[in-house]
């Protein structure tokens, strides 16, 4: 059995945990076994992770893991995972999969990949995967050897598939000890998607020459429904806010559509982005390095080409 | 207070990655190593701070051959009061977790830092995994730490937001932008830590359960297409029509 573990932030399934499911029926199929999606604590339509594949859904109906802790979290997995003699156990490579994953592979005397960007291969019964290794510049390909594999799933990897048939949850208990986390607060920024999980990005570098200018910004991310990114001095500066900051020392983001906006693509910048799967890029310097990352450039003024651009998306959005 | 930091050496950000001809093992000729950014500017300042602030030690832990020393000099320089190298090739984070673990298990450390990932392999996993070995709390993504007494406050980043908590010693956490500001090691510093003691120990035994197949660069893009500033209306067309991602 392949036992996906379905994140409930605030009691509300989000799109890494459809498309850990949608993973995990995959790895499923190709081990001739069945999903089962277990969540935890407060969670509304747990039995529409059925569609995405689950052929069982699990939850454990206890309020106190409505607190992240990875202590318990870890435990309370590890505990289903061993009493329906799961073979693969996947989470989601968020900051909750995360820190859950290396717990997991030691309770479960398991083998951990983490951040993995495609189905994998199975032969004997072991899995070869492949993940994003030095910052976006390799890819790595490992084989699992121990009898229990543990993988956490890189965000936008796989297109959630909700073709599939609800299932009705089936409410269990575990065994998880006393946590010794606090949880005081959890401040969120309404409204928006989070950036890991974003389809498209709007970005803007210093060639935005003040923050006052970021409203041509904001009105593109409005138009496309995307989130709004930045470099790192724009962060360092105090033009945007830090959670904006993409990069190698900020967030890793791979969306479908990057736009870099008056960025010049250091190599900093790019090992945040250069997963993206379509990078356009504005830049008034023809050798700005960003170009060479680049699918698609144009070299212009920012000033006039980003309106430009919301006018042909929204004349574009109109017809469609 | 006694604190431990993790420490990891990495390539170079800058530095161009390539593999020996089978794709066996990364090719560290003409590579300039670092310590890991998260390791360096958040997870050894801000032990520092705490220990400048209540006193006590910060030990500085690295598994790694006898080449590291060169980064392991260096965290002594930014302030460690004492280093451990436990001598092997790091293989993979499991073996790591399990050298850290079995080193710390008897030290009666008051926390455990980390930095929030490497940035050769990006696995995030040796700390996670320390901490259960261990039996601690473990706070990963923080981005401001303070203690009080026995008990310490964490701010983490989260999809989206930030989380608030608390949590009683000892624990381990791993370090994310934010939690300190970058320090260069001044003079003093550096002739300090010529003399601040570096202890090699043996590793354990352990089995690995994960194989590197091989590694690979990914493959080439195809060339940046330039379309008229002019004419976005036909960079909206290619971003539908041929990229298919609006
Ligand atoms: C260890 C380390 C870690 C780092 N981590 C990160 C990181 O995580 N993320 C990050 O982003 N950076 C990071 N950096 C910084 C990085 O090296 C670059 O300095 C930074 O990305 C540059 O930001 P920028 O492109 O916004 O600014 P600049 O490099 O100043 O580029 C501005 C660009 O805007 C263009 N421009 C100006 N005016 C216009 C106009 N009117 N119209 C169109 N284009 C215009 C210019 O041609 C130029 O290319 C890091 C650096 C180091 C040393
Ligand atoms: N060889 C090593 N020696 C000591 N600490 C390490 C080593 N490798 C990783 N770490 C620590 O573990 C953290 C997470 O590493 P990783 O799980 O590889 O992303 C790093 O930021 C370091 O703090």
């Amino acid at each position: 059995m392949v036992l996906v573990f379905a994140e409930s932030p605030r009691g509300h399934l989000k799109k890494a945990a459809f498309e850990a499911v949608t993973y995990g029926k995959k790895v499923a199929d190709l081990l001739g076994t069945s999903c089962t999606a277990l969540t935890l604590g407060t969670v509304d339509q747990a039995a529409e992770l059925g569609r995405y594949g689950a052929s069982k859904v699990l939850n454990v109906a206890d309020a106190s893991f409505d607190q992240f802790d990875s202590q318990r979290f870890a435990a309370a997995i590890a505990d289903v995972a061993k009493n329906n003699g799961a073979k693969v156990v996947i989470v989601s490579h968020t900051s909750t999969g995360k820190s859950i994953a290396g717990r997991l592979a030691v309770r479960l005397d398991a083998g951990l990949v983490s951040g993995v960007s495609g189905l994998p291969e199975v032969s004997g019964g072991q899995l070869t995967v492949k993940k994003t290794v030095f910052s976006g510049k390799a890819i790595a390909e490992y084989r699992i050897t121990s009898p229990v594999s543990v993988l956490s799933l890189m965000g936008n990897a796989i297109k959630p598939d909700a073709s599939g048939q609800s299932v009705a949850a089936e409410n269990i208990s575990t065994n998880a000890g006393s946590g010794r986390i606090r949880v005081k607060d959890v401040r969120t920024q309404e409204g928006r998607v989070p950036l890991p999980e974003a389809e498209i990005v709007v970005s803007a570098g210093r060639g935005m020459k003040d923050p006052s200018n970021w409203g041509i910004v904001e009105d593109l991310a409005e138009t496309l429904g995307a989130t709004t990114a930045c470099s790192r001095p724009v962060a360092d500066s105090d033009w945007r806010p830090h959670h904006e900051h993409v990069g190698q020392t900020g967030i890793a983001i791979r969306p479908n559509l990057y736009i870099a906006i008056g960025i010049s693509g250091a190599i900093q910048h790019l090992a945040g982005v250069n997963n993206s799967k379509v990078i356009v890029v504005i830049n008034k310097d023809p050798e700005a390095p960003f170009f060479k990352a680049a699918d698609y450039g144009v070299v212009g003024d920012l000033f006039e080409v980003v309106p430009r651009l919301n006018e042909a998306f929204k004349k574009f959005k109109a017809s469609n | 207070m006694k604190f431990l930091v993790c420490i990891s050496q990495t390539p170079d950000t800058t530095a161009k990655i390539s593999f020996s001809a089978d794709g066996k093992e990364f090719n560290a000729a003409g590579v300039q190593f670092i310590m890991n950014p998260y390791d360096e500017w958040y997870a050894l300042v801000r032990a520092c701070e705490l220990r400048e602030a209540l006193g006590g030690s910060v030990v500085a832990l690295n598994v790694g051959p006898a080449s590291n020393e060169t980064t392991i000099r260096k965290a002594l320089a930014i302030g460690a009061d004492e280093a451990v190298r436990i001598n092997a090739e790091p293989k993979s984070a499991a073996f790591v977790a399990k050298q850290i673990a079995e080193y710390a298990r008897n030290e009666q450390f008051d926390a455990i830092f980390f930095g929030k990932e490497t940035i050769d392999y990006n696995g995030s996993e040796v700390g996670a995994m320390v901490a259960e070995i261990l039996d601690l709390p473990y706070i990963s993504y923080a981005s401001k730490l303070d203690l009080n007494g026995n008990a310490a406050t964490f701010e983490r980043d989260i999809e989206g937001g930030v989380e608030v908590l608390e949590a009683d010693l000892p624990f381990v956490v791993s370090a994310s932008k934010g939690m300190a500001e970058q320090r260069i090691p001044n003079m003093r510093g550096i002739m300090t830590a010529r003399t601040k003691p570096l202890k090699v120990v043996e590793p354990v035994p352990f089995e690995e359960q994960v194989e590197t197949v091989k590694f690979s660069l990914p493959p080439a893009k195809a060339g940046v297409k330039l379309v008229d500033p002019e004419n976005m209306d036909e960079l909206v067309r290619l971003l539908h029509e041929d990229a298919k991602v609006i």
